[in-house]
């Protein structure tokens, strides 16, 4: 009872500055979600999967200071992906950096700016996400879809010109920003969402994804390499029959980043990839929480994280695939690594699998080790100096994340800022 | 071209002792045979002067044209003309295989002060050789060794060696695995590779890869040193007759 209590006095201190928008076609999903705020309380430390995260910085009624971070890189990441940039800085929408909205293939709205009652995107704003609050609550998305008042909401109804990029800005030291992103993918139309930037101090991040039949979603995000924001992201998304989700997400340093992805696979012979590739030097907390539902049958599922840790760096992984009773013939696929260079850094691991159908087929691993001995020595007696061959080893770690990444032209740009990182943090 | 000078080396874990005096000198455009028993230090003769770690060298010095090979790191050996053809060539999942020997090529051209190799003119380069070693362009484009019969892994050996152009071969065991046509294959990727200027200092069990590969002098290793030395009819005497006789002879 107590720690109900201590939950429910960290909502009320997390929310007493925010103010309500109780306005608009959002309205409803908006009060639904306090409602549900208000039973769950905000995360404790108690809770099954805040475990290995302390979530305190990320409830705390005010966000850390986080002095603005100055990327010294000669390109941004994405910069040289054709692509239809929107911005937004501390979480406001910027107007004048952002490109026009008018892209073929796809309507472009935004949160702070859709008034009208018969927006597509009520059908799924809080939706996805109360879908997701069982069986494992999610406080911090709930807070998200209650009182976010800036997002994008995008609907493809065919194949996108090109990918639209999200581009978050960081001016305040200060900034708490709660951001909220909805996507349709109608039934045979595809769209990729970049995302990157180091966006505020503390951001609080949900998107929610719904792929129709036959709809095709791809989702790059670069995260980093910005050292000082705490970040707790999640990703809703729910898959007709033969859709197809992939989501990649690069971390490159992070006090604090938590990413959550909470992928139904409702309709038959659909497919849901989520990736991610960490690299943390120090002060680096790193949770990737995942959660894939089969209800449909013949569906592909696969969760490939990678992570290389330094310096005490600290990696998560809380992975689970839940295969529902008729959910026959899925193919679920979930591995987890870490590449510990060195004994301080930690790497904790918990995949789980919970199968209600008897022909399935789910495999999973997870492994932490330290850079091969032997390979070093291969590398290094055909010439390859130490430091070198020590960052192929670690692109090779990471190769098979990467691989998760369709488009030639992005998996590049996104090794390329890998090995920025490893020429800066070299061993 | 190699001149080993009373070398001595022990294991750094257990404190072990495995070689213990070894003298040779290995002239350019020679190649030297060294066949020995089990366990009498051949490999571990190779690795230490590879620069593996695990090995302390307690005594002695091993001078690649007059440097001294011991205090240098693996990758200035290798830029100093060292090549090791491993007994076991390593698995790298992730690295493919034309990544590989690009970047341990232009690494080892820039310690030398060399321009990088153009991307075109590596690619010619490489599939000249790999033609020649029969090695197709799907192994090329496959991680290093991973999913490589045992006969691939010694002729991507053999083709790394083509291609670094090293002045002093090591090849460890090159032999073991091999059928016959490979065998053949790999030993005309080595002789193709003899010259004046190069040196070879094949490490061998048995006589029939000195079939193809024909040694100017053949050494003799038990319990850590060289125990005997001479021409190619060692090697013959060792396979009729083993190692017993010749090693009673030399205690």
């Amino acid at each position: 009872m107590a720690v109900a209590q201590a939950k429910q006095d960290t909502l009320e201190a997390r929310i007493a500055g925010l103010s309500f928008p109780n306005e608009g076609w959002q309205a409803p999903a908006r009060f639904d979600a306090l409602e549900r705020l208000g039973a769950m309380g905000m995360p404790g430390r108690r809770d099954e999967y805040w475990r290995y995260t302390h979530p305190s910085s990320l409830t705390s009624p005010e966000p850390l200071p986080a002095p603005v971070f100055v990327d010294t890189a000669e390109t941004m990441v994405f910069d040289a992906i054709d692509r239809l940039k929107l911005v937004f800085v501390d979480g406001v929408f910027d107007a004048e950096a952002s490109d026009d909205l008018a892209l073929s293939g796809v309507e472009i709205d935004l949160l702070s700016q859709a008034q009208s009652d018969i927006h597509w995107a009520r059908d799924i704003y809080g939706v996805l996400e109360a879908r997701g609050q069982t069986p494992v609550q999610r406080p911090l998305a709930a807070l998200g879809t209650a009182f976010s008042t800036e997002g994008v909401l995008i609907r493809a109804t065919a194949k996108a010109a090109k990918p639209i990029a999200l581009v978050y800005v960081h001016k305040s030291d200060t900034s708490d920003v709660i951001l909220h992103n909805c996507i349709r993918v109608e039934a045979g139309a595809e769209v990729t969402v970049l995302e990157s930037g180091p966006a505020a101090a503390r951001f609080t991040k949900v998107m929610e994804v719904d792929v129709a039949e036959g709809g095709r979603f791809h989702h790059i995000r670069a995260q980093g390499p910005d050292q000082d924001r705490r970040a707790a992201t999640h990703i809703f998304a729910r898959l007709a029959e033969e859709a197809l989700f992939k989501s990649f997400t690069l971390t490159a340093n992070g006090v604090m980043t938590r990413n959550e992805a909470v992928l139904e696979l409702v309709g038959d012979d659909c497919v849901a990839h989520v990736a991610g590739a960490a690299v943390g030097d120090g002060m680096f907390h790193h949770d990737d929480t995942v959660f894939i539902t089969h209800e449909g049958q013949r569906c592909e599922s696969r969760q490939v994280f990678k992570k290389v840790l330094k310096n005490g760096a600290t990696g998560v992984f809380q992975g689970k695939i839940l295969v529902k009773p008729g959910a026959q013939k899925t193919d679920g696929y979930q591995i987890s690594q870490s590449l510990l260079l060195d004994e301080d850094s930690q790497f904790l691991a918990k995949p789980e699998l919970e199968i209600y159908a008897d022909d399935v087929k789910c495999s999973h691993g997870s492994t932490s080790g330290a850079i091969d001995d032997t390979a070093l020595f291969y590398l290094r007696s055909r010439g390859v100096p130490l430091k070198q061959a020590q960052s192929l080893m670690v692109l090779a770690f990471l190769a098979e994340a990467i691989s998760e990444i369709e488009d030639e032209g992005i998996a590049e740009d996104i090794r390329q800022r890998l090995e920025d990182w490893l020429a800066s943090h070299e061993h | 071209m190699l001149e080993i000078n009373n070398l001595h080396v022990k294991l750094e874990e257990e404190d072990k002792v495995i070689l213990r005096g070894v003298d040779l000198k290995v002239e350019a455009g020679s190649v030297h045979a060294i066949m020995g028993p089990n366990g009498s230090g051949k490999s571990t003769l190779s690795y230490v002067l590879a620069g593996r770690d695990g090995y302390t060298v307690t005594e002695g010095s091993a001078k690649l044209e007059g440097a001294e090979l011991l205090e240098m790191e693996p990758e200035e050996r290798a830029a100093a003309g060292l090549f090791l053809a491993f007994q076991y060539p390593v698995e790298i999942p992730g690295v493919g295989n034309m990544t590989f020997l690009r970047t341990a090529m232009n690494a080892q051209r820039k310690a030398r002060g060399q321009d990088e190799l153009s991307a075109g003119d590596f690619l010619k380069l490489v599939r000249e050789k790999a033609k020649a070693l029969k090695i197709d362009a799907d192994m090329m484009k496959r991680p290093v060794n991973v999913g490589f019969s045992g006969g691939e892994k010694k002729r991507n050996e053999i083709l790394q060696m083509a291609m670094l152009e090293p002045r002093m071969c090591i090849l460890d065991e090159t032999d073991s695995g091999l059928d016959v046509d490979a065998m053949k294959l790999v030993s005309d990727g080595v002789n193709a590779l003899r010259d004046a200027g190069r040196a070879f200092l094949v490490i061998t069990h048995y006589q029939r890869l000195l079939d193809h590969i024909h040694p100017d002098v053949v050494h003799i290793m038990a319990n850590g040193r060289i125990v005997k030395t001479g021409g190619p009819e060692l090697a013959l005497e060792v396979e009729k007759n083993g190692y017993a006789d010749i090693l009673s002879e030399v205690v």
